[in-house]
């Protein structure tokens, strides 16, 4: 009877675990948003997020960007040239890269970067007592820890994602003048008559809201991280974990947002 | 005044506190013993909201330590945590003068990192440590370190978990005339946990023994050795024979 019903006791547990983490991460949003425009602001811990968040993470997404770019020139080369119409190449590769890869491979390179550093960060703090250390010294953690990284994340990850789009357009232009014989000229002039003010918007609203997503889950999972190294550790894979997934559905509905009419 | 009424704390099926009643008279040193995993750390926590108990009431100069202004309730207190737990993303120096650089206590820099070396000094460690990061530091100067940074801005209240576990006996006589000082110079209250009954000896005006939960006996320093408890008697004499068992 045990054996048969397990199954169910377990989809019930899960359930109410993971209806008590919504509770939990929904109290903890809207008591950082709350921190937000209470004094004090921690001004040095802001800076360091901001060179930690956005300076440090330039050259991966750097990499990424240009990489990304350069295959999706080879791939709609390729495509296109099946009905003759390679024109299109500079036009695709840019809207394929402001609207949709440059804020999701930003975001995804964030989480992997920033987030899991973020919470590795504020769960060993929890683990060895730092974040009560921080209580009794008349700081509050949510103020101190979250918001700097959480606002210098909403800000600075636009930048990110910005400075992603132009490489990765610029992966495209390097790999279709040099090696699909495209004039740069005209490249170049195609890739800006094309891209309107809405598609830029669109992809650096995208960058700070998945900013704000990386920086929330490392904040949150390191928070809330159990005991021990091996609470470190799964604090660090949850967070992870969970900012990749949520970007991804965030940017599903940004998308439709955006360009669904 | 420090004042545990019918403290009652567990985690999970874990009862650890089960009733505690204690009172800590303002200006004097009391001193924690029992056994490891007895809930002391828990009971000094208690205190400063970093546990919640269940039941009962903590009240601090009569006021439940709960209720008010938790920021202005938490400047009165200076706490030493079992673990030392330094900020390791800061120099030595800015992990003592802490309170002296943000907030309501706060100083000039230079200001507040004068007043960082000369509270090292007072626990035995020299200015050009200041400028190292805790991971550089043993694990005996961590916790001179976070006890320096306890008493950085001169709290009313101290709470030190374990001042003198794993420091050479030299120093640990030197961190109990500290503690011992900071209590009958600067007048404030302190509550210490120890293991070490020379510190307990040096440091305590008055002994609480916790097991099982509760406040086993408690009492002036003196009465200690003839108490006629035979759970205090066995904890100081270090027998493994007695009604506290070895294994727990
Ligand atoms: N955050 C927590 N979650 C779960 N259990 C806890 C927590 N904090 C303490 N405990 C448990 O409470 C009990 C008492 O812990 P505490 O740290 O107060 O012991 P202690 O008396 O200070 O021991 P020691 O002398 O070894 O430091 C232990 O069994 C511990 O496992
Ligand atoms: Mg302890």
């Amino acid at each position: 009877m045990n054996m048969l019903l397990s199954p169910f006791a377990l989809i019930g547990r899960q359930t109410l675990a993971l209806l008590a983490m919504i509770g939990r991460f929904t109290i903890f949003v809207a008591q950082t948003l709350s921190h937000m425009a209470r004094p004090p602001f921690y001004g040095r811990e802001f800076l360091t997020a901001m060179v930690n968040i956005g300076w440090l993470s330039l050259p991966v997404v750097g990499m990424t960007a240009i990489f990304t770019g350069g295959a999706l020139a080879l791939q709609i080369y390729d495509g296109s040239s099946r009905f003759s119409v390679e024109s299109v190449v500079p036009q695709i590769v840019a809207i394929g890269m402001v609207r949709e890869l440059g804020p999701v491979l930003v975001g995804l390179m964030v989480a992997a970067r920033v987030t899991s550093s973020i919470a590795a960060e504020i769960a060993t703090m929890k683990v060895t007592e730092q974040i009560d250390a921080l209580t009794t010294l008349s700081t509050d953690p949510l103020k101190y820890l979250v918001v700097p990284r959480f606002i210098a994340a909403i800000l600075v990850v636009p930048a990110l994602v910005g400075v992603g789009d132009i490489i990765g357009i610029y992966g495209g232009f390097a790999v279709a003048t040099g090696q699909l014989g495209f004039n740069p000229a005209t490249y170049i002039r195609n890739t800006v008559d094309f891209l309107q003010f809405n598609d830029v918007l669109s992809s650096l609203v995208k960058g700070a809201a998945f900013g704000g997503i990386a920086a929330l889950m490392g904040c949150y999972f390191g928070m809330h991280s159990g005991r021990g190294a091996q609470g470190v550790g799964q604090a660090t894979k949850s967070s992870v974990q969970a900012a990749a997934v949520l970007i991804l559905a965030a940017n599903f509905l940004l998308t439709s947002l955006f360009f669904s009419t | 005044m420090i004042s545990f009424q019918n403290v009652h704390k567990s985690f999970g099926p874990k009862k650890v506190l089960q009733g505690v009643n204690l009172e800590i008279a303002k200006g004097t040193s009391m001193v924690i013993i029992g056994g490891s995993g007895t809930g002391k750390s828990v009971l000094l926590k208690s205190v400063l909201g970093l546990v919640t108990p269940e039941t009962g009431t903590i009240l601090v100069d009569g006021k439940d330590a709960t209720s008010g202004d938790h920021d202005a309730f938490l400047a009165r207190f200076g706490m030493l945590f079992q673990g030392g737990a330094l900020f390791d993303s800061m120099p030595v120096w800015q992990n003592v003068s802490f309170r002296l650089l943000r907030g309501s206590l706060k100083r000039p820099k230079h200001e507040a990192r004068e007043i960082a070396i000369e509270k090292l000094r007072r626990v035995g460690l020299t200015p050009d440590v200041a400028d190292l990061f805790p991971s550089e530091l043993s694990g005996g100067m961590q916790k001179r370190v976070g006890l320096a940074r306890a008493i950085a801005a001169e709290p009313e209240i101290i709470f030190f978990d374990e001042p003198t576990t794993g420091l050479d006996p030299i120093m640990a006589g030197v961190i109990n005339d500290l503690i011992r000082e900071i209590v009958t110079e600067m007048g404030a209250t302190a509550m210490t946990i120890t293991h070490d009954m020379t510190s307990v000896r040096a440091i305590a005006d008055n002994v609480a023994m916790l097991h099982d939960g509760v406040i086993q006996w408690t009492g002036p320093v003196a009465q200690m050795d003839d108490s006629g408890d035979p759970y205090l008697t066995q904890f100081i004499s270090g027998s493994a024979e007695g009604p506290i068992e070895a294994v727990r």
